[in-house]
């Protein structure tokens, strides 16, 4: 093959964030922690810069790096949700992490890292590229999960972490090693290639298969595979949870994309029986054990469990309208989780953390703002009309009726009745108890702001889902 | 002049409304007059429906049809005919009283609870001007919230489990419409109400369909056997809520069998049509001698609110009977027109009884804070001009001629003969069960001695609540003595549904 310059320009994002990233360890190192907030300004300022360059280089799409590098309307609109998401999760941290003294230098180190590790996972077009940007991303992730080092809970929560995230990566391994063994290769144009053609080895096939959907749903956290999420997400400081609840599904998306559907596409009937196990299961075990909660960030991890059983539903129909709807689910997801997750951050103050689901009572008393928010972010991951979320969940029961699973789509809406009911005790505990505690809520401005604006957001996209849906339905044309 | 978008002005009109009210917050003085100001504009607008509609024609009018969700093909698609517009006018006189009922009455963040009023006008008239599938949906669901919301924050002690129990009973309901709806997009390739009507369907897809919708829409009606949320949230309810869930929300039910059910899957309502008939039936003469067993005034109406909308259940689904005895009796008359005609006036007048029964009670609590029927005796005494109201209304409830509680109730009896004489006996002993019930409760609240010394001291009604009793008074007569001009906007809408149901899509 003759040497040929790769075209850089289209992994300028990732350049200029590693770049960044280095920036700010350094800066970190000889500050030594005293001014944390030129650290997350600069943070801040380097996911924005990413953000612009994605969005400057919308029109390109192709290969790079010897195949190993894909830049496609996928990876734009990923990369886009992803840095704008982080972008969030950094501000709602900031005062958090401070009251408790772990607004580190290293916080913004390792999540830039982490950010990175996303990006290049979601370009990925070699199974060894999307392995290095899933490592990266969660390697980063164990190290924040275990920052607040004197919590024998969040250290419980990070040797969980670890522990089953290195036996998923491990699945996937193997999984991908199973398939170079059939295919010859790591590149995932020719696996299509090689597992579309009449001669492949379809019993050693569908044994990788099983691998690589076991550590996706590891990864997403699909029952049977989900154990360690509601560990994680209560035992984690809640500004960790944050950041690892939304982007990385977001980021895991992409994975699943690549891997399952760009590579081995042409194995649906292989693996749709799996996922739609997975799904199902996911659906009715999240939802029935987020029920019996008191926590609110164990409710939302159940909660999370659940919405990716509904992701997976765009997923299984194998249409490309199912996949959009299932982009469409995951972009709705980070953007309610965000919010969800905001709201503990912003009600714990110094030296109380607000995530126990009695601690919100007669909320709307004090605060009808922010109650307000959370309803309209309650009602979102319900489903129900108005909101966002209820476009999320028609869009992917669409997919599954339109292939004529429905009993699948039966399963689905009777979940979310009773999902329903959680979320709606939420709404109770805030709108109709009488109030426990005093709120005092003083969140800076631009926190203020900018969480309203993340909920109205999701009213907005439950009016007017018609951009960012025919986006979707873009992508995967 | 009726260029304007009028269907898009109801809709956002008292949303806005409902915004502007909300951003008072405090300020009562500003919440209850701007309130008061967008449901008095939005009731005169309703009216230039009225004024504007062709009765001449069955096609939907004022017809409003914007792409909104292009990737889908979902349509901002409205427009009213015969059966909605009436409903629609019922939405917004009620929303004008409920929010001069709560003039003085809520005393806590009473914004807040006008506010959420406006917004469910606005979403409950969207409800019956929907045109597109998912639109409707959209409606039909958000809905829910403010009146969760209503139960649940004003409402009484028990109010959390009722209001729960509402939401999860509808929202469960609901879902297997959503599929439905999915399904028949798939089969007719867009989702328009309209294009639905015409999608071929075998038995078998009808059937499941049909199963669907009533499931749906026999919780909001509520149908026996799953009506019990509607007694724990009428009693729980503050007394606007009351009157909307009466007036309106159980109107849905009956709407969405009349824009749904019968025309999309005529087949499968027909096949099916013993079991709508034998629950209607089973709700009007079981659940009467319920509300004969109830101590509590509003137990006592929300039984007699299910009983009564058996007669609207009734009337749509005897018509495929009338259709198979008129092949047996030639020239035996128009029953099926008679039955559809007498379940929609039925939907309007008891929409207006049972505001007027639950505004009643409302008066009651007011003052004595209790519902128990055993509390009162001789309020007529005390309260002359009240019970004057009040035993009016109670007359009308019981179907008395004269009152719009008579038109519909004949009207679908009449029908029933037509169709089988035994469905038409035990319609008609409800008569006497209604008004059993209904005069035993007059007797032991209103007449008699004067039980204690609360009654005795109870000041007769204001003029606010003179004026809310006795616009619904003069309605409830006017469409008793001549219900002839609410009949006539619906004749060619009706006259179409029943080409659709009779013409087999088999």
């Amino acid at each position: 093959m003759p040497f040929q310059v790769p075209n850089m320009s289209f992994a300028l994002p990732e350049m200029w964030l590693l770049l960044m990233a280095c920036v700010v360890l350094l800066v970190v190192a000889y500050t030594g922690g005293k001014r944390i907030d030129w650290v997350a300004g600069l943070s801040q300022f380097s996911l924005l810069v990413t953000a612009v360059l994605v969005y400057l280089n919308l029109d390109q799409a192709g290969l790079t790096f010897s195949g190993t590098y894909v830049k496609d309307p996928l990876s734009d609109v990923l990369k886009l949700a992803i840095t704008l998401i982080n972008m969030l999760v950094l501000l709602y941290c900031g005062r958090y992490l401070q009251d408790r003294d772990l607004r580190s230098g290293e916080f913004y180190v390792l999540a830039l890292f982490s950010t990175l590790g996303m990006l290049v996972m979601v370009s990925g077009h070699n199974m060894l590229t999307l392995y290095l940007g899933l490592e990266l991303m969660s390697l980063c992730l164990y190290a924040m999960v275990a920052m607040h080092r004197d919590s024998a809970i969040a250290t419980e929560a990070a040797m969980k972490y670890f522990i089953l995230g290195a036996l998923a990566s491990g699945m996937l391994l193997y999984g991908m090693s199973m398939i170079y063994g059939v295919t010859g290769s790591l590149d995932i144009s020719e696996i299509a290639a090689a597992v579309s053609s009449p001669d492949a080895n379809l019993t050693v096939l569908s044994f990788a298969v099983v691998f690589i959907v076991i550590g996706i749903g590891f990864k997403f956290g699909a029952v049977p595979f989900h154990m360690w999420l509601p560990d994680v997400y209560h035992g984690a400081p809640t500004a960790m949870t944050l950041f690892l609840a939304t982007a990385p599904k977001i980021a895991a998306f992409a994975l699943l994309i690549r891997m399952l559907i760009d590579g081995l596409g042409s194995l649906h009937a292989q693996w749709q029986d799996m996922v739609i196990l997975l799904a199902v299961l996911s659906m009715i075990v999240g939802n029935l054990l987020a029920i019996a909660q008191t926590n609110l960030k164990r409710m939302l991890a159940y909660s999370t469990i659940s919405h990716v059983g509904f992701l997976l539903l765009g997923i299984l129909s194998g249409t490309e309208a199912g996949y959009a709807a299932a982009l469409f689910y995951t972009l709705i997801y980070a953007l309610m989780t965000v919010g969800g997750f905001g709201m503990i951050l912003l009600m714990s103050g110094q030296g109380f953390e607000a995530e126990e689901i009695a601690d919100y009572k007669g909320l709307a008393k004090h605060q009808p703002w922010y109650a307000l928010m959370m309803l309209l972010l309650m009602f979102s991951m319900a489903g129900i009309p108005p909101l966002a979320g209820f476009y999320a969940k028609l869009t992917v029961i669409k997919a599954v009726v339109d292939v004529n699973l429905l009993a699948v789509a039966l399963v689905a809406v009777i979940m979310s009745v009773i999902g329903a009911y959680y979320y709606l005790r939420m709404i109770k505990v805030m709108y109709f108890d009488s109030p426990g505690t005093d709120f005092e809520l003083a969140p800076s401005a631009p926190v203020r702001v900018l969480f309203s604006a993340n909920c109205l957001m999701v009213l907005a996209l439950g009016l007017f889902p018609g951009a960012l849906l025919s986006i979707c339905a873009t992508v995967f044309v | 002049m009726f260029d304007l978008p009028i269907l898009s002005l109801l809709i956002w009109l008292p949303i806005l409304g409902g915004i502007a009210v909300l951003l008072c917050r405090e300020n009562l003085y500003a919440a209850r007059w701007l309130a008061l100001l967008f449901s008095l504009v939005t009731m005169l607008l309703s009216f230039g429906l009225y004024t504007g509609f062709d009765t001449s024609t069955a096609q939907m009018q004022f017809v409003e049809r914007l792409p909104w969700v292009e990737t889908f093909n979902i349509e901002y698609f409205l427009g009213v005919d015969g059966f909605s517009m009436p409903l629609m006018i019922l939405t917004t006189i009620s929303t004008l009283l409920v929010v001069i009922a709560s003039w003085q009455v809520i005393k806590d963040r009473i914004a807040q609870y006008l506010a959420a009023f406006l917004i469910m006008e606005g979403l409950m008239l969207g409800v019956f001007a929907a045109l597109d599938a998912i639109l409707f949906y959209l409606f039909f669901e958000a809905m829910l919230i403010p009146l969760f919301l209503v139960i649940g924050i004003w409402g009484g002690p028990n109010r959390v489990y009722a209001t729960l129990k509402f939401f999860l009973y509808t929202f469960f309901g609901s879902v297997f419409l959503l599929i439905a709806l999915l399904y028949l997009q798939f089969k007719a390739g867009s989702f328009s109400i309209l294009d639905y009507h015409a999608v071929g369907l075998s038995l078998t897809q009808q059937i499941w369909l049909f199963l669907a919708f009533l499931i749906a829409f026999s919780v909001k009606i509520p149908m026996w056997p799953v009506h019990t949320w509607l007694p724990d949230a009428h009693v729980e309810a503050p007394t606007g809520g009351s009157v909307i869930l009466a007036a309106i929300t159980l109107k849905i039910g009956g709407y969405g069998l009349l824009r749904f059910a019968l025309p999309i899957t005529p087949d499968a309502s027909m096949t099916l049509d013993w079991l709508v008939i034998s629950l209607s039936l089973i709700a009007i003469v079981y659940i009467g001698f319920v509300a004969l067993a109830q101590s509590d005034l509003k137990k006592l109406i929300a039984y007699s609110s299910i009983a009564h909308m058996g007669f609207v259940t009734l009337g749509l689904f005897i018509i495929f009977r009338i259709f198979a005895n008129a092949s047996l009796l030639p020239g035996a008359g128009n029953g099926e027109v008679l039955a559809v005609e007498g379940a929609m006036v039925q939907m309007i007048s008891h929409g207006f009884i049972a505001a007027a029964m639950f505004l009643s009670v409302g008066v009651l609590y007011d003052r004595m804070h209790t519902r128990e029927i055993s509390a009162y005796g001789g309020v007529a005494n005390s309260m002359p001009k009240f019970a004057a109201f009040a035993v009016f209304f109670a007359m009308a409830n019981a179907g008395l001629p004269g009152t719009s509680g008579f038109v519909g109730e004949f009207m679908v009896i009449l029908a029933a003969f037509q169709a089988n004489f035994w469905f038409a006996f035990l319609a008609a002993t409800t008569l006497i069960v209604g008004a059993a019930y209904t005069l035993w409760m007059v007797k032991r609240v209103f007449f008699g001695e004067i039980a204690n010394d609360d009654v005795a001291k109870l000041k007769d009604i204001n003029g606010r609540e003179f004026l809310l009793l006795g616009s619904l008074a003069v309605i409830v007569l006017f469409i008793g003595v001549w219900p002839e001009p609410l009949l006539n906007v619906m004749h060619a809408s009706v006259e179409q549904l029943l080409v659709q149901v009779s013409q087999s899509k088999l």
